[in-house]
């Protein structure tokens, strides 16, 4: 019989084996020409450039950061309402998170941009589109982030609130000074998940049909892929969304990582 | 009970009547009637969960009291229109477990409520801070975080963080109980120099000697009413009743 060491060892040999075999197999069975042609056109990719950064990337970079600011704010009231003494603040705050926790942000995108001008036919949401995707992208956000910053200000040991409380500080202002800004700290992980989530939802913007100068990634890998009817357009916008989004994970882990050996 | 209280209200810092505190159907303050004069040290003892930490939270409020009145300073803050952050800011409360503030400096946690509560003008706060801080023996830590602090600096800063806001008086409750044994004495060097300027403290210990030694007055407390009061020499050496020699007999 094998020792319990030996069968790791054999065990992870196998792992390693299968890990082999598929790479071969895909490396000796794909079609890299085809793949090639169909994927990374050298000629298409240069011609991507500088639009695919100086358009896209920046306008999928200003809808993220504009969503996510108002979401935080947004979330931020969310939270402190959850947590309010006043019953309808709680009620009214629960009904917006369970809301737009559970539509897809499509649906989110549709009605503001289609639902409002029904609605309100002589109003406008100022600033068009950026407006309507500050608004989408903030309350399905906001939305997340107020249970996010709940937990956050639950998770503030209650000896904070009381030695702010005991030297006269208002509870408002206690919030403000003492317990939100340890909740920010602990919560920092998951809001930059959040951002990296909200990233990706920007693309739905498409929906609100834009301009050339308002096109953000993935639109703009959509209409490329359609006028040269290759791929290489998509895998150049799918590269800027990693180039924004891994170094975010990266920051994550960092924050999980310090936190815990903080504790 | 007792006859020897200071009985004319108007020198009185606290003076508590009556007081009954209920959590849920429990019943933790049964009726104390309480009292600590301008200038005086009184120190309370007594067994775990026989409502000391509570009698104390009343005082500012931390917690509210079911009945009873509670006047601080001649003003009654469990009056309906009190302003319960206005008299807070003239009581200072020290905490077990310190409590300082985690993301600021030292200095910081010394003028943030300066600034935010009194209106003091930063400089002027800053001004206050630093002379406290240099009070409790901590001025070289004064852009340190609290996570940098031992104990006992952590619980000397806290007590700065206190004396900064100018209070009429104090309260702790166990400052020195989350301290190891060799730097309780620093922090109880820190409180009696505060009894010799004439500040008034109430003070929930388990220091028996700091008791004897600076307190006027030692309160025992039991399941929620106050057992046996007086002179603290008076009460250690010769407590009166049977639950005070028991609770003693414990711990000395
Ligand atoms: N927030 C609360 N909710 C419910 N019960 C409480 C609360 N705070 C205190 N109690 C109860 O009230 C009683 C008195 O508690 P308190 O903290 O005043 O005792 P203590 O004399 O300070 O004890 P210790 O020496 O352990 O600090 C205890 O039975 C405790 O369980
Ligand atoms: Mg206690």
């Amino acid at each position: 019989m094998a020792s319990p060491r030996q069968r790791a060892a054999r065990w992870r040999y196998v792992q390693y084996a299968v890990l082999v075999a598929v790479v071969l197999t895909v490396a000796l069975v794909a079609d890299w020409g085809q793949l090639q042609r169909a994927f990374w056109n050298w000629e298409l990719v240069k011609e991507q450039f500088p639009r695919v950064l100086t358009i896209a990337l920046k306008n999928t970079l200003i809808y993220t950061a504009c969503g996510f600011a108002f979401g935080l704010v947004l979330g931020l009231v969310l939270a402190l309402m959850r947590l309010s003494s006043v019953g309808p603040y709680r009620w009214i705050a629960t009904g917006v998170i369970e809301l737009f926790r559970g539509l897809p942000a499509l649906v989110v995108f549709i009605a503001l941009s289609v639902g409002f001008r029904l609605a309100f036919p002589a109003y406008e949401i100022p600033f068009g589109n950026l407006g309507i995707v500050t608004l989408a992208l903030g309350l399905v956000g906001g939305a997340y982030m107020a249970e996010t910053i709940r937990a956050g200000i639950q998770a503030v040991p209650k000896g904070q609130m009381e030695a702010a409380r005991s030297l006269g500080m208002s509870h408002g202002r206690a919030m403000i000074s003492v317990v939100v800004p340890q909740a920010f700290r602990i919560i920092l992980p998951p809001l930059t998940n959040e951002l990296i989530l909200l990233t990706k939802d920007s693309s739905l913007v498409y929906i609100l049909g834009l301009s050339l100068s308002g096109y953000e990634l993935t639109k703009f890998g959509r209409e490329g892929m359609n006028s040269a009817s290759n791929l290489t357009p998509i895998i150049v916008i799918a590269l800027c969304y990693l180039l924004i989004t891994v170094p975010l994970s990266i920051v994550v882990r960092r924050m999980e990582s310090r936190s815990e050996r903080a504790r | 009970m007792t006859t020897d209280r200071i009985t004319d209200r108007t020198t009185a810092a606290i003076d508590v009547q009556d007081l009954h505190k209920y959590f849920g159907a429990n019943e933790v303050l049964k009726g104390i009637d309480f009292h600590v004069g301008t200038g005086q040290v009184v120190c309370v003892i007594g067994p775990s969960g026989s409502g000391k930490s509570t009698l104390l939270r009343c005082v500012n409020m931390l917690e509210v009291p079911t009945s009873g009145k509670i006047f601080v300073a001649g003003e009654e803050i469990t009056d309906r229109d009190a302003d319960v952050d206005q008299l807070r800011a003239r009581i200072g409360m020290v905490f077990q477990q310190f409590n300082l503030f985690p993301h600021m400096t030292v200095l910081r946690n010394l003028t943030i409520a300066q600034e935010k509560v009194k209106g003091r003008k930063k400089d002027e706060a800053v001004e206050i801070a630093r002379t406290t801080l240099a009070k409790v023996g901590l001025s070289e830590k004064e852009s340190a975080y609290p996570a940098h602090l031992s104990g006992g600096q952590s619980q000397r800063v806290a007590i700065a963080r206190a004396l900064a806001m100018s209070p009429d008086m104090m309260l702790f409750d166990e400052p020195t109980s989350a301290l190891d044994p060799e730097l309780v004495g620093d922090v109880l060097a820190v409180m009696k120099d505060l009894a010799a300027e004439g500040m008034t403290m109430m003070v929930v210990t388990h220091e028996m000697g700091f008791a004897r030694e600076v307190g006027d007055n030692l309160v025992f407390m039991d399941d929620g009413v106050i057992v046996e009061e007086g002179d603290p020499r008076e009460v250690l050496a010769n407590p009166r009743h049977e639950r005070t020699q028991l609770f003693l007999s414990k711990v000395l």
